[in-house]
């Protein structure tokens, strides 16, 4: 095959917060960068965050970077990695105030300063009292920050190839990493794009999951590249499930609805929360409220005719308040449930929502794996970012407010790495010969076409392997559900081989773009299963019945997945987690209790 | 048994020399409350893997599924099935799909964008705050931030330019609504430093004044925002200035 070649010094994949926040470094020092996105910049997911970004700004209640970073340990259930954390918390501040200066039109306090709101899992003082901590632009932080993003690059100049889909990462012939594989949306023409350094950013994947607050195009891309390089992925068992998902569709209901005196009940009118976390109630860690509310619909207190919600109660709120600080959420219950959250209260259930797992990454967003002596090496040249990468952060469960921090956080501290890097550097004056017989091999797999001899569709098989994984995979998880998962998922796998596609354009051919997807989504589902099968404990997202507590003894460290052949003997490895911050002493681990 | 049908543009470049209509059918035991039009629009997918349409968020903030339907610019993921058919079903029964107007074509309900971004690019939407402290925030009172509401929230889907008779006639010069928004959003962020410059700048017969005053782009906004209020403001603003 024949393929357009083109240089970069750095190639970003990926378009939201964390992308962009990169390339608009990259672009102000001159670096010539290229952003490739899948959709338009202002499309990407990034623009659905609601609730607002962690920064202890102390603009509401006196606070400090500390604490913020014991609770985010915390909220990990001890598995986040405390290096990593320290510093997260610490340009938190920084951050915050450089995405104002870039036109993010944060809500204000009567005094002119960001306005902050109380969210799960924050406290004053190592857990004493709730926090506000969390900056918010009305309930639509997400797409104030991403657009303010955008904006920005468009001022800055930088190369954007939109609506081109990411297939694979391209060795040359030393082994190394050197290019990437990308399919012009709009003409059906496959492009090269040579770089000296690869960035991922490609954001979560929760369409791995039949109920999700996902995009259409959350399919973990960037992650299952990875695994088709021969890397490793970081603790694929750790899924969060938001706990205010609208009821039946999967639709976010902000944590900023509990933090402005939202309140769960059951059938009973009852407030179940003092039941499950007598202090922080509705602001407890998502895990334990997403518990809490799967647990009081199994026991029979579910509301409705079918008894499989609970509701989120708003109506003792002030409706001038909702009107203001919930804009974004009044209107989601209004369109797709017909409430008015100022007078009724609104059906949820918790829904798929976050990957802590991930591309394991160091703090200046390298990528890492293991060598053959099974080793932890750093790729110089090739990074991950944002809720792709696992840095980590999150740990076992991530707190609200904490990822776009994150996405914005290693953003730039990537960004700075790369620019260092490359100005030590020297120029390679020939390009090695590249290997691209793996990624054309998966090219003309799906360049076919035969409507007669195919069962399904790129999109009804979707649809069946997200219920094979909510199923297998949810909430709570035994050795059953997960050996069903592992069975379901090798014949589902037989079916994904046969099938065949039925649109023969080249433009906007959707159904090609969808079998590319699906197969990343395998990848990560196979990844998912794998490394919760063998976690046998519960801690933070990653709930098994049959192995119902925290097992700090074996099990405080990271899961490591590699894909091999066949797919369904796992190879799994085990870092230990970081327990050393850079400059302060130790959080070590301790009961968690909200 | 209730059987929806569907008029809907396609147009593969690969095969037709101007696009057509297709007729699509979907029966279904009765109208399921909750549907949006584009549950629907993914089960003719279903039935027919070719039908291309963009989405993404399915909850209407992305902006990727403006599509004109019976009439209307809409975003197809926020719209409800029951709405668009109760405005045909004593009619002709039939719910009809065309892409966005106004826009080149390049493959049933998608159009190509570059022109509606280039006019959003052209009016520098990007704040320019005062050069010097990063160390504190920009201070804003909760007066100076309401001036933002309804001109933040865009989200570039382009229901509004594209319903827009002036911007049909001048698409290449003139910026539209969606643009001029954007605009008047910086021209009245208090942090901004250069709104003289950016109201010079607009101060174009074309680029701004182009606008005849038409107020499509209110109706067709599927946010509720006011871009014919904003354009007007912007105006006035040129004017006492
Ligand atoms: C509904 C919702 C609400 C949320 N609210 C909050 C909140 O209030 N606070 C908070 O901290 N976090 C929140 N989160 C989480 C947070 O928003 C996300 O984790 C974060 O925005 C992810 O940013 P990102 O830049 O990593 O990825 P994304 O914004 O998802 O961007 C991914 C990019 O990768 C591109 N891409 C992917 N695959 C390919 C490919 N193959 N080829 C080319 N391009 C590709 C996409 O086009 C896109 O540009 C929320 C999440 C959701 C879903």
């Amino acid at each position: 095959m024949e393929f357009e070649t083109y240089h970069f010094d750095a190639v970003i994949v990926g378009s939201g917060g964390a992308g962009l926040r990169a390339a608009l470094m990259l672009s102000e020092k001159g670096i010539r960068t290229a952003v490739v996105s899948k959709v338009f910049p202002t499309r990407s997911h990034t623009v659905a965050a609601q609730g607002g970004i962690n920064a202890a700004l102390g603009n509401i209640l006196p606070d400090n970077w500390l604490w913020h970073m014991y609770d985010t340990i915390k909220g990990s259930d001890y598995l986040g990695d405390q290096d990593a954390i320290e510093y997260m918390c610490r340009e938190a501040p920084d951050v915050v105030r450089e995405l104002e200066h870039f036109g993010v039109p944060f809500s204000r306090t009567e005094s002119g300063k960001i306005y902050q709101r109380p969210f799960g899992g924050q406290s004053l003082n190592f857990g004493q009292r709730q926090a506000a901590r969390t900056c918010a632009a009305a309930d639509r932080t997400g797409h104030a920050i991403l657009h303010s993003l955008y904006q920005q690059n468009l001022r800055a100049q930088t190369t954007f190839f939109v609506e081109h889909q990411a297939i694979d990462l391209i060795r040359d012939e030393r082994g190394d990493i050197a290019a990437l594989m990308v399919l012009d949306i709009a003409t059906g023409e496959y492009k090269v794009l040579r770089s000296r350094a690869i960035m991922l950013a490609t954001g979560g994947a929760a369409q791995l999951f039949r109920t999700n607050t996902n995009a259409r195009i959350n399919t973990g891309d960037g992650l299952a590249m990875i695994l088709r390089a021969g890397l490793a992925l970081q603790d694929m068992e750790f899924w969060q499930f938001h706990p205010t998902g609208l009821s039946g569709k999967g639709i976010l209901i902000s944590e900023a609805a509990r933090g402005e005196g939202g309140v769960l009940r059951n059938a009973a009118g009852e407030a179940f929360m003092k039941h499950y976390a007598p202090h922080a109630r509705e602001l407890a860690s998502r895990d334990v409220v997403a518990r809490a509310i799967a647990i009081e619909v199994q026991e029979g207190r579910g509301c409705g005719v079918n008894q499989d919600h609970v509701w989120l109660d708003l109506t003792h709120l002030d409706s001038a308040l909702i009107k203001q600080r919930l804009p974004a959420i009044r209107e989601i219950a209004l369109t797709f449930a017909g409430i008015d959250i100022c007078q009724e209260p609104i059906p949820v259930y918790p829904t798929a929502h976050y990957m802590m797992g991930g591309i394991p990454t160091n703090i200046h967003g390298q990528v890492k794996t293991l060598n053959d002596q099974g080793e932890v090496e750093v790729l110089p040249n090739l990074f991950a970012v944002g809720e792709c990468a696992c840095v980590s952060v999150h740990g076992a469960n991530r707190l609200g407010g904490n990822s776009l921090l994150d996405i914005v956080v290693f953003g730039r501290a990537a960004a700075r790495q790369l620019i260092e890097q490359l100005s030590h550097q020297p120029l390679d004056y020939f390009d090695a010969p590249l290997d691209l017989q793996p990624v054309e091999r998966r090219i003309q797999r799906w360049q076919a076409c035969d409507a007669s001899s195919s069962d399904g569709t790129p999109a009804s098989l979707r649809q069946r392997l997200q219920t094979i994984m909510e199923t297998g995979c949810g909430v709570f998880r035994t050795e059953d559900t997960l050996n069903k998962c592992i069975d379901d998922l090798t014949e589902f796998s037989a079916q994904v081989d046969k099938l065949m596609l039925q649109d023969r354009s080249e433009v906007f051919n959707l159904e090609r773009l969808e079998a590319f997807e699906l197969e990343n989504l395998l990848a990560l589902a196979w990844a998912t299963v794998h490394s919760a099968r063998s976690r046998q404990e519960s801690r933070g997202a990653h709930y098994r019945l049959d192995y119902s507590s925290r097992d700090d003894d074996n099990w405080l460290k990271h899961t490591l997945y590699f894909q091999s052949q066949p797919v369904n003997t796992p190879r799994l490895a085990y870092v230990p987690v970081t327990l050393q911050p850079l400059t302060v002493p130790s959080f070590p681990p301790k009961k968690r209790v909200y | 048994m209730l059987t929806l049908r569907f008029s809907i543009q396609r147009y593969l470049p690969e095969q037709d020399r101007i696009p057509r209509m297709q007729l699509y059918e979907l029966a279904l035991a009765q109208m399921p409350r909750d549907w949006m039009l584009l549950d629907a629009l993914e089960h003719l997918r279903q039935q027919d893997p070719t039908l291309a349409f963009r989405s993404s968020c399915k909850e209407g903030v992305c902006g990727s599924d403006g599509m004109n339907v019976n009439g209307k610019n809409r975003l197809s993921c926020i719209t409800r099935l029951s709405t668009v058919w109760d405005e045909v079903k004593d009619k002709d029964g039939i719910i009809k799909i065309h892409p966005l107007p106004g826009l080149p074509i390049i493959r049933d309900l998608v159009v190509d964008m570059n022109q509606f971004f280039q006019h959003y690019a052209a009016v520098q939407p990007w704040l320019i705050p005062p050069a010097g402290d990063r160390d504190h925030e920009l201070l804003q009172t909760p007066t100076q931030r309401a001036e933002l509401e309804g001109l933040y929230e865009c989200i570039l889907c382009a229901c509004c330019t594209t319903s827009c008779p002036a911007f049909w006639w001048n698409p290449d010069k003139f910026h539209g609504p969606a643009a001029l928004l954007a605009a008047q959003r910086f021209v009245s962020d208090s942090r901004d430093q250069h709104t003289q410059t950016r109201l010079q700048a607009l101060d174009d017969a074309y680029g701004t004044f182009r606008c005849r005053n038409i107020q499509n782009c209110t109706a067709n906004c599927p946010k509720g925002l006011d871009p014919s209020g904003a354009i007007r403001a912007l105006k006035r603003k040129m004017l006492t200035e």
